[in-house]
């Protein structure tokens, strides 16, 4: 069962279109909500006039931030953003007020009926200004780490670069520039609340971490945890858009439901949920690395700030992880690094497949091309020289025991790439071309499976049980289906444990009242946390299942055969057919002080290579060839990790070639689709090649690893280092747009 | 006002809103396969056929379906099942997240009703107007091309 190939069961319903997103659920006496939204990005609230909103006859009920029976705040890590502003308004599109009315078309004619006054305020954009110590403190004060902007501040110090540098033979220093990457899940933000028996409050929603949202609803509510039950409907894409922003979308919609005393439903728009909800934060990395003449890299010193727009919201983990993989999959005896986030009038930036890696990836990628260069050592062979093995310590002196296939990768994608000879063929092409150039990329990565060393406390998962008394099983855990086939892989594992076939397994969607916390669905960590849970739960019910089959004398190994016979006698016999599995992250420890530490239990690598094309008189790069090769331990489901592979190079190609959005003081110049281009279709490579290296992790459910956020982050920077060496010229700033390659060529 | 029009094969009179689309027609009506994924015309979530030739509701005005045939992603499967493309879409792991699931599906059987054997170049025209953010749209021609090999068995039996 592990590594079959078996079709999904929350498939069928989507392909008939019978997959029950939030926006297709509706509840008896909704109402529908409308978010009244500040349209400067810093200013005081001199006055709020909803009077005329009230008037609109089919509004029911608006409410203001005095009205929050709880903390007006939205709960993620660092409690700074309010659910409404209340009298600072801190970036364009900031919740203010809300209302409800009797339909959708009513809710937001009325939005424009409210009337609001302000005294602006001075402002700040980016984040090099924001940290300039004449900055207006733009943040709340209590949120920064240090006046004016910073909101944190976080470091690895190992060995002594001073000394690394001197052994080095060559020495290259770079600046790299990200802006925004939106997320474009197809699906919209959207909630309804649903008011239950006894001051209880449901929510029904599209997200990846109910618990978060239970936690959030409950404090602006003023309710206890227990009375809120938050149920996962069909989450139609999410890739860390989905982690911290269902949690502001839930407390307004709660919070109306609360004060009508109806059901609420918030569903926003394309273009609200492109201007008001988070995004990849826009980075620049400094990086200056030093390798021997035979390639082996001596030291870094890396550099890097992240606008984190005007709340902290995820800002303070994204970070982190950002430090924890600036070094790359690579042996490096001296390092500091250094990573600020910082506060700006600008919409709060979160979670993005990645996790603010993406952005130190295309740095260190591109450093070790440039060493390359210098040294006369050829690109792949630079990586395979320097990969992590097992032994090997990271940047942060953790010593890897186990699980390291990067090197494995590396090798694998330069064979089914035949980059020698494509390297050749390349350098042919463009002998011979004059207006069209090609270029061979590659990009190695490693990535830090589950929330870290940062947030220990958050790597766990329960699981629930139950043998039902025809033999099939039902089974509940707290991690959600958001596409990547979650539901399917959990289903496998738990087929292959219990040795019941796959179709006789319900798994259903996340309630949180059925499972304990078991954190958020983000890192790449849901197959394994929750298969783990799964695998315990299972060990326990099989105990159970063993002893009334020798009761009844059944050999064990027809016990998979006669199940519904046992499962029979539980029946009879009132014996106990459920049980809970736990499973808890293998420790991990880190120091805040020197940034040293065993950061992530277990690490997932890849490698991607990727062929383009650039027409130099348009500046147009398209991606003609991929390769990608991942080590995410056992692969649970070939199909479904190919298809998270394959998206994630889709989407790693957007980042690198087309995705931006121009900002101009504090107002996101866009609307949606027309403006932000993600691939279509047509900028797909005529080829992808995928495979998979399944370096086994022995604490992993049946060896497996994660592998949902790697294929993004090892992709942009095979595309774009592709495009630099196309025109041999160096790119240092996404994307490589037309305009922007052309400038280049020129 | 009201209009005439057959929708998955049944006939319905419906009354419709001053500059109601189709598509909010639609799924107003319950028809909730039919997804919104931006309502300007980007992303061919909201694709139906019109007549035959898939068209996004969302840029539709509901008046203008008065009189025609539309179907929608439920109207596709029938009493033995699947339409051939939503079974190849199924069984070859083009569905992720499935919001953009059911226009996909669409301009795929539009394609295949006009071009019995499309290039891959013609495949990748034929859905270029449908966004899909989860895929990387590579599994989704594989599964048209399959689908193009099992319509193709069944027109010559
Ligand atoms: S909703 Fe119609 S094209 Fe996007
Ligand atoms: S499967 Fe998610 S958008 Fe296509």
């Amino acid at each position: 069962m592990i590594g079959a190939a078996v079709l999904r069961p929350d498939a069928i319903d989507k392909v008939r279109g019978e997959a029950r997103f939030v926006d297709d659920l509706a509840f008896p006496g909704m109402l529908h909500a409308a978010v009244i939204r500040g349209t400067v990005p810093h200013a005081k609230i001199c006055k709020l006039d909803l009077k005329s909103v009230s008037k609109h006859p089919r509004v029911i009920c608006t409410l203001t931030a005095n009205e929050i029976p709880g903390e007006n705040v939205v709960h993620v890590i660092y409690d700074d953003q309010p659910a409404l502003a209340d009298e600072i308004v801190r970036y364009i599109g900031e919740p203010i007020a809300l209302l409800a009315a009797e339909d959708r078309t009513s809710a937001n004619q009325a939005v424009k009926l409210a009337t609001i006054n302000y005294e602006e305020l001075p402002a700040v954009f980016d984040s090099l200004s924001a940290l300039s110590p004449d900055a207006p403190t733009v943040a709340v004060p209590a949120a920064t780490e240090k006046a004016p902007n910073l909101f944190n501040a976080m470091r690895i110090r190992k060995g002594d670069v001073a000394q690394g540098f001197a052994q080095a033979d060559v020495i290259v220093e770079g600046e790299y520039h990200t802006g925004y990457q939106e997320h474009a899940y197809l699906e919209t933000q959207g909630a309804i609340a649903v008011p239950e028996l006894n001051g209880a409050m449901a929510i029904y929603g599209t997200m990846q971490c109910p618990f978060y949202v239970q936690a959030a609803v409950a404090k602006v509510l003023g309710l206890p945890l227990s009375k809120v039950r938050v149920i996962q409907t069909a989450t139609g894409g999410a890739f860390g858009g989905k982690e911290d922003v269902p949690s502001l979308v839930a407390c307004l919609a709660a919070l109306l439901a609360w004060k009508a005393r109806r059901s609420v439903k918030l569903v926003f728009d394309r273009e609200e949920d492109i201007l008001t909800t988070s995004k990849r934060h826009p980075s620049i990395v400094r990086y200056k690395s030093g390798a021997k003449a035979d390639g082996t890299l001596t030291a870094i010193e890396v550099d890097f700030v992240y606008n984190a727009g005007a709340y902290q919201t995820l800002s303070p983990a994204v970070l982190w992880r950002g430090l924890m993989h600036a070094a790359g999959p690579y042996r490096i005896p001296h390092v500091k690094i250094d990573g600020r986030s910082v506060a700006t009038n600008t919409v709060p930036c979160g979670a993005f497949r990645g996790f603010g890696s993406p952005q130190v990836i295309f740095a260190h990628e591109s450093q070790m091309d440039r060493l390359a260069e210098r040294l006369g050592i050829d690109r792949l062979e630079i990586r395979r020289r320097n990969a992590l093995q097992i032994g090997d310590e990271t940047a942060t002196k953790q010593r890897l025991s186990e699980s390291v296939g990067v090197l494995q990768t590396i090798e694998k994608a330069g064979r089914l790439a035949h980059w020698e000879e494509r390297l050749r063929k390349v350098e042919a092409f463009n002998a011979a071309s004059r207006d069209r150039r090609r270029g061979l990329g590659i990009s190695s990565v490693m990535y830090g499976v589950g929330l870290g060393g940062k947030a220990p406390f958050l790597d766990k998962a329960g699981a629930y049980m139950k043998l039902e008394a025809d033999g099939s099983i039902g089974i509940a855990v707290g991690t959600v289906e958001m596409g990547q086939g979650l539901t399917t892989a959990l289903t496998q594992i738990a087929s292959e444990a219990l040795s019941v076939p796959f179709d006789r397994i319900h798994l259903a969607p996340v309630d949180s009242s059925r499972v304990p916390d078991s954190g958020p669905t983000v890192a790449s960590r849901g197959t394994m946390m929750s298969g783990l849970a799964i695998l315990d739960a299972a060990a326990k019910l099989k105990e159970r299942i063993r002893t009334v089959a020798k009761d009844l004398h059944i050999p064990k190994n027809e016990i998979p055969s006669r199940l519904k016979e046992i499962a029979q006698a539980f029946f009879m016999r009132n014996l106990d057919p459920a049980v809970e599995g736990w499973a808890q992250g293998a420790p991990v420890d880190w120091d805040e002080e020197t940034g040293l530490g065993n950061a992530y239990f277990v690490y997932a690598y890849a490698t991607h290579i990727a062929q383009v094309e650039v027409d130099l008189t348009t500046g147009e790069a398209s991606v003609e060839d991929f390769v990608a090769v991942h080590d995410s331990g056992r692969i649970v489901n070939h199909q479904l990790a190919s298809g998270q592979v394959e998206g994630g190079i889709a989407q790693g190609l957007g980042f690198a070639l087309m995705e931006d959005i121009p900002q101009e003081d504090g107002r996101l110049m866009t609307t949606g689709f027309t403006t932000y281009r993600i691939p279509t279709i047509r900028d797909i490579a005529a080829d992808t090649k995928v495979a998979f290296v399944e370096a086994l992790y022995s604490a992993g459910p049946f060896g497996a690893k994660g592998l949902g956020e790697v294929p993004l982050m090892a992709s942009h920077t095979a595309v774009s280092r592709a495009v630099a060496h196309a025109l041999g010229a160096a790119v240092n700033t996404y994307p490589l747009s037309p305009e922007r390659v052309k400038g280049s060529v020129a | 006002m009201r209009i005439t029009l057959t929708v998955n094969e049944a006939k319905r009179e419906l009354e419709i809103e001053p500059g109601e689309t189709l598509l909010e027609l639609l799924r107003r009506e319950g028809y909730k396969g039919v997804k919104k994924g931006c309502g300007s015309g980007d992303c061919g979530a909201c694709a139906v056929l019109l007549d035959g030739r898939a068209v996004n509701s969302c840029l539709v005005l509901a008046a203008k379906a008065d009189g025609r045939k539309v179907v929608t992603v439920e109207g596709l499967a029938d009493d033995e099942g699947l339409h051939p493309v939503q079974q190849a879409f199924l069984e070859e792991g083009a569905i992720q997240c499935g919001y953009c699931t059911p226009g996909m599906v669409i301009a795929a059987v539009d394609l295949l009703t006009h071009n019995s054997s499309p290039s891959e170049a013609q495949i990748r025209e034929g859905i270029s107007g449908n966004l899909c953010r989860c895929t990387g749209y590579v599994k989704q021609i594989e599964a048209i091309k399959i689908a193009v090999e099992r319509m193709g068995e069944g027109a010559d039996d």
